[in-house]
């Protein structure tokens, strides 16, 4: 019974690392981006969420809906004002200018907050759980996986269903034509990043009051990011799911068999899949 | 005044020079032929018009308006839209939604809508779920045209249509024409096969080396004319 349990918390960890990877997974769809600061940016949006909820008192949900817009807007104008520019045939700028982003986020936040720990209390429901037979779930992290499976379905809908996703996918094909349906790219490519940041939000929230954060964090959140990416496929939303769950799973059984191999059971899940499915689980069609 | 018009239009790829003062003229519900050999600078014409290529703002004018230095998505929204050679279609999407983009920028008055393109290609209709990439060369550049036209425009680009298409696939296409006239719409066809140019066209220019070098309706052209104005011989 204790590894059904240990799966089941590594599967509901994969949620969290699926929330991490989808923001990411949807930039790099459609504008081929890396954006090496999105470790630090879900570290902000924790932030911010903090600040919302020290200052005005807020609960921490009301609180993450408060900061959705906010980190909406800032995702907005960092593409349209900074990343568009770096776009082109040459991958190394956009490589460059994120890398001195994340620079410039973890130290704008060691200033404004100190390098002091933090965490985001979410009260009673961070104890809470929910008995299902001899398991017992926490409530917090099935609330993880929840929004990590609502995220992704809401994501896919935009892009399979609505008018602005048909602009994703045909800026992302082709974005000199997409200019003749009158599609402007850099708005498209700006509201993308804007959609992500408000992942980004909702990973922050979980983040935050699932354990201590502290604004040096961010990188070590970007590589379990891109191995979700990178193990579901790149460009698919629900690869990033069972992305995030492998290494979620990976991590769980590995600290179970010894605390200390946590972090590295994950990394060896993932280049284990690399080695067996080198495009990843589910790749889309042609890249 | 003519609706769309150049006037000695100048176009570069970097150092290359591809237009050298082009004047050409399109007025409402009109259908011009562009024809000539390749790389004699039509495509690179169409590619000013649309905003694909920047100009000078004053060398193209549309309704009065001096839109050279527009970029593409500013050129649709004033309604000219570009059926682009090779067809262009985005292969993500389905036959459908590669009709429903051709109105994300604009939609302007018209009887042009998803049912309507239905109407005129309907073979569209039975394959619309599929990848638009799935599709025969005929019936992809069924697609762009019905993309383009979804935006109803007053004035459509068609940049080689007939491009790898078998002549029969060709007659197909071009019947659809006169039902794209009938709606108002003022057509800019670019060509190489000259004999389905002269068809539909009202008035047609030749093309070579970056100049216009005849122009006229069909009727007033003689053949030895338009040999002469495609491939410069007995140029005078």
């Amino acid at each position: 019974m204790n590894w059904i349990d240990t799966i089941i918390q590594g599967i509901l960890l994969g949620g969290l690392y699926a929330l991490f990877a989808a923001g990411l997974a949807l930039v790099f769809g459609i504008m081929r981006l890396v954006n090496l600061a999105h470790g630090d940016l879900i570290v902000l949006a924790a932030f911010l969420i903090l600040l919302l909820v020290s200052a005005l008192g807020l609960n921490p949900f009301i609180a993450t809906a408060a900061a959705l817009p906010v980190m909406f807007v800032l995702g907005w104008a960092m593409q349209f004002l900074v990343l568009n520019r770096t776009l082109g045939n040459d991958i190394l700028p956009p490589l460059l200018v994120t890398f001195g982003l994340s620079v410039v986020i973890q130290n704008g936040l060691l200033e404004g907050f100190s390098a002091d720990s933090r965490r985001i209390s979410a009260g009673a429901l961070e104890t809470a759980s929910l008995q299902i037979g001899p398991i017992s779930i926490g409530t917090m992290p099935l609330l993880t996986f929840l929004s990590a499976v609502g995220v992704i379905v809401a994501l896919n809908l935009i892009f399979y269903r609505t008018s602005l996703g048909r602009a994703f996918r045909a800026t992302s094909d082709d974005s000199a034509t997409a200019g003749l349906m009158g599609i402007r790219a850099e708005r498209i490519f700006a509201t993308a990043t804007g959609l992500a940041m408000m992942v980004v939000t909702i990973a922050a929230l979980y983040l935050g009051t699932r354990a201590n954060f502290d604004p040096t964090m961010g990188p070590a959140r970007l590589i379990y990011a891109f191995e979700a990416v990178i193990i579901g496929g790149l460009g698919s939303f629900w690869g990033t799911l069972a992305g995030g769950i492998i290494i979620g799973v990976a991590q769980t059984v590995g600290a179970t068999i010894n605390p200390e191999w946590q972090i590295l059971a994950g990394h060896i899940a993932f280049l284990l899949v690399l080695l067996v499915r080198p495009r990843g689980l589910f790749p889309r069609a042609v890249d | 005044m003519a609706l769309l018009e150049t006037r000695g239009l100048t176009a570069f790829y970097g150092d290359f020079q591809a237009l050298f003062g082009v004047d050409i003229a399109l007025d409402e519900g009109e259908t011009v032929a562009v024809i000539g050999a390749n790389g004699a600078g039509k495509s690179t014409l169409l590619r000013s018009i649309s905003g694909l290529i920047r100009n000078v703002p004053g060398q193209i004018r549309f309704d009065g308006r001096e839109i050279g230095g527009l970029a593409a998505p500013d050129v649709l929204q004033l309604g000219i839209a570009m059926v682009p050679e090779g067809r262009r279609l985005f292969p993500s999407l389905s036959v459908e939604e590669n009709l429903l983009i051709g109105r994300y920028g604009r939609v302007g008055n018209g009887a042009w809508s998803l049912d309507a393109i239905y109407d005129l290609f309907p073979v569209l209709k039975e394959r619309r779920h599929q990848p638009g990439t799935a599709l025969s060369g005929g019936q992809q550049q069924m697609v762009a045209i019905g993309r383009g036209l979804m935006s109803n425009p007053r004035v459509l680009l068609c940049d080689e249509v007939s491009l790898g298409l078998a002549p029969v696939v060709v007659r197909d296409i071009y019947a659809a024409f006169p039902k794209i006239r009938a709606t108002g719409a003022s057509i800019v066809i670019i060509e190489q096969d000259i004999g389905q140019a002269l068809k539909v066209a009202d008035r047609v220019y030749c093309m070579m080396e970056g100049r216009v070098t005849l122009s006229g309706t069909p009727a007033t052209l003689s053949r030895e004319d338009i040999h002469a104005a495609y491939f410069g011989a007995h140029a005078r």
